[in-house]
């Protein structure tokens, strides 16, 4: 009891202040936000800085740099030709599967174990995998081979589809996982309640569900993109790195440790931020023209 | 409810995706496994003899008992870190509503949502110019970016879950801020902790980027050491890569399992009870 009374002169503002929700226990966020802060934000800020301190070229000059060559300019292009498909398959792939395998049925468990596999083998084991089982001589050519499909081994490794594969594997299961908790948060006694009222699984689909996971789609997307456009291993290991795969994350890195141009790499890197957070608000813009609401779950 | 397997078109389409996805998993994760186990595999189906010799050769070549050892050092040390930082945060979003919330939840995001590499070659610079990178220190520093966030935001809807009235009643019966956390909260919490401090673990192990950014020669983790002798190979046999990336493989497996008894990964976004019949 004594510890709730409280004399009143000395604890008036704090009395109002914890009116507003400010009150000691909010020292409890400090530590987290004092790690963000040093960790993430300050570097980002000393990384900006650096951008635009170059060793020559005046402020701008590491962005020119990067904007007017070529080869690294292109490297923007390059990484969303990668991770856009990437990102948009894993995605529209996931939303029938998912639609399909909600709600309980035997094995469910066993699925989403065997789902979760490729979420942890890393893209480094992945890739590894990839070479062997994609290469000229792998068991998939070989399989083709045989059944008289092709004429010579297809070329699936140290170009595009080799890294285009490897975001398939890590990211679609992951995708998946996403959209089908999303799904399951979505209340099933709506869309049985069209299907009373005569609605078709078109229009339930179409009316109901897909208005009701805008969110977690978008939320998905976003995820799995930014998953597929910081690819770095499996570009350097089943792609082209010099070629046809050579993503941005790759330019940065030689920029910082191989040409030790440090101004150019958070240049590099700066501009990916960018380039990541404007695809993240267009699609969030996108969705933000649909249904906003409660979903039932937690989107 | 269970579903009758019927033969419509679409059902055929999406077993069939599905199945399509398995076969390329299975074939990915079978071949490196052959590979690890075959003595020559040139241009047959399977290899012409089978040996073990490719572990014992991984295990010296690469030192990876050091290896492993600063592994789980590393990874220990970031859950152990990100989850004491991490769970009083959650707590506080959780339960209170101040202004500037918001704000603190998006900045809280953002290392989620940014590539590891675009904060981490920043990052490595600032960690370069004070020493710490190169250390252990860095690699976990560099770490706990993504992991404390995780943390918050695994932490933050678990705790949303628990009764506030069960801390008042205790408040009630006159127990102190720190007596509610230690006596009341933390039994409670326990499974959301082991879950999200599993799900840091893995990520840990798994991270390539930041730890690959900020790694030493004596504080390389397995997946880092693992892309250096892949990118290097040529020198080596290919088979004590593959015998390294099986090692690696069943290690995150282990994990996996473990997590999966803590965690189903169908409810890591929305907690919702299974579709009720």
């Amino acid at each position: 009891m004594t510890a709730t009374t409280r004399t009143a002169p000395r604890t008036a503002l704090r009395h109002r202040l914890a009116e507003r929700g400010i009150d000691r226990q909010l020292l409890l966020l400090v530590p987290a936000l004092l790690a963000v802060l040093i960790l993430f934000i300050y570097p980002f800020a000393y990384g900006m800085g650096l951008s635009f301190q170059p060793a020559e070229g005046g402020v701008l000059g590491a962005y020119r740099n990067f904007f007017g060559d070529a080869y690294q300019r292109d490297t923007i292009g390059t990484t969303l030709q990668l991770a856009l498909p990437a990102a948009f398959l894993n995605v529209a792939a996931s939303v029938p599967i998912a639609y399909r395998m909600r709600g309980r049925f035997r094995g469910k468990r066993l699925l989403t174990t065997l789902l979760v596999v490729p979420i942890t083998l890393g893209t480094v084991l992945t890739a590894e995998g990839l070479l062997n089982f994609l290469g000229p001589t792998g068991w998939f050519n070989r399989t083709l081979l045989e059944a008289g499909l092709v004429d010579g081994p297809l070329r699936l490794t140290n170009n595009y589809w080799g890294v285009f594969f490897s975001l398939v594997i890590t990211g679609f299961p992951f995708a998946f996982l996403l959209i089908l908790s999303y799904l399951s948060g979505i209340d099933p006694t709506l869309e049985r309640a069209a299907a009373t009222l005569g609605a078709g699984w078109w229009p339930r689909f179409h009316r109901i569900t897909l208005p009701l996971l805008a969110p977690g789609l978008a939320t998905t997307f976003c995820l799995t993109f930014v998953l597929a456009f910081s690819v770095f291993p499996s570009a350097v290991l089943v792609g082209d790195p010099a070629g046809t795969t050579r993503v941005i994350s790759i330019a940065a890195y030689h920029a910082a440790y191989e040409a030790y141009d440090y101004s150019l790499a958070s240049a590099i890197a700066v501009v990916m931020g960018v380039v990541e957070l404007a695809v993240v608000a267009a699609v969030l813009g996108v969705r933000s023209l649909f249904y906003t609401g409660s979903t039932g779950g937690k989107g | 409810m269970r579903r009758r397997i019927v033969a419509t078109p679409g059902a055929w389409l999406v077993w069939g995706a599905v199945g399509f996805f398995f076969v390329l998993l299975a074939g990915v994760i079978g071949s490196v496994l052959v590979s690890s186990f075959g003595r020559r595999w040139f241009d047959t189906w399977l290899p012409q003899s089978w040996t073990t010799q490719w572990y014992g050769q991984a295990w010296h070549e690469f030192t990876l008992l050091d290896v492993l050892i600063v592994t789980v050092e590393i990874s220990v040390l970031v859950v152990a870190i990100s989850v004491l930082v991490g769970v009083p945060a959650s707590y506080v979003l959780a339960r209170k509503n101040f202004p500037g919330r918001r704000l603190l939840y998006l900045l809280f995001l953002l290392p989620i949502l940014m590539p590891p590499i675009t904060y981490g070659i920043p990052l490595a610079t600032v960690l370069y110019k004070y020493g710490l990178a190169g250390h252990m220190a860095g690699v976990v520093l560099a770490n706990l970016v993504p992991s404390i966030p995780f943390v918050i935001l695994t932490m933050t809807p678990f705790i949303e879950q628990v009764d506030p009235a069960i801390e008042r009643a205790a408040r009630m019966c006159g127990a102190r801020t720190g007596q509610v956390f230690a006596r009341i909260l933390a039994p409670l919490l326990v499974p959301g902790i082991l879950a999200a401090s599993i799900l840091v673990l893995v990520r840990t192990v798994g991270m390539f980027e930041l730890t690959f950014l900020t790694a030493g020669p004596d504080s390389q983790t397995l997946v880092v050491a693992l892309y250096y002798t892949m990118s290097a190979a040529g020198i080596r046999a290919q088979q004590s890569v593959d015998a390294m990336a099986v090692i690696y493989t069943s290690m995150m497996l282990v994990l996996l399992v473990v997590a999966l008894r803590f965690v189903n990964p169908t409810q890591l976004v929305a907690r919702v009870k299974e579709d009720v019949e």
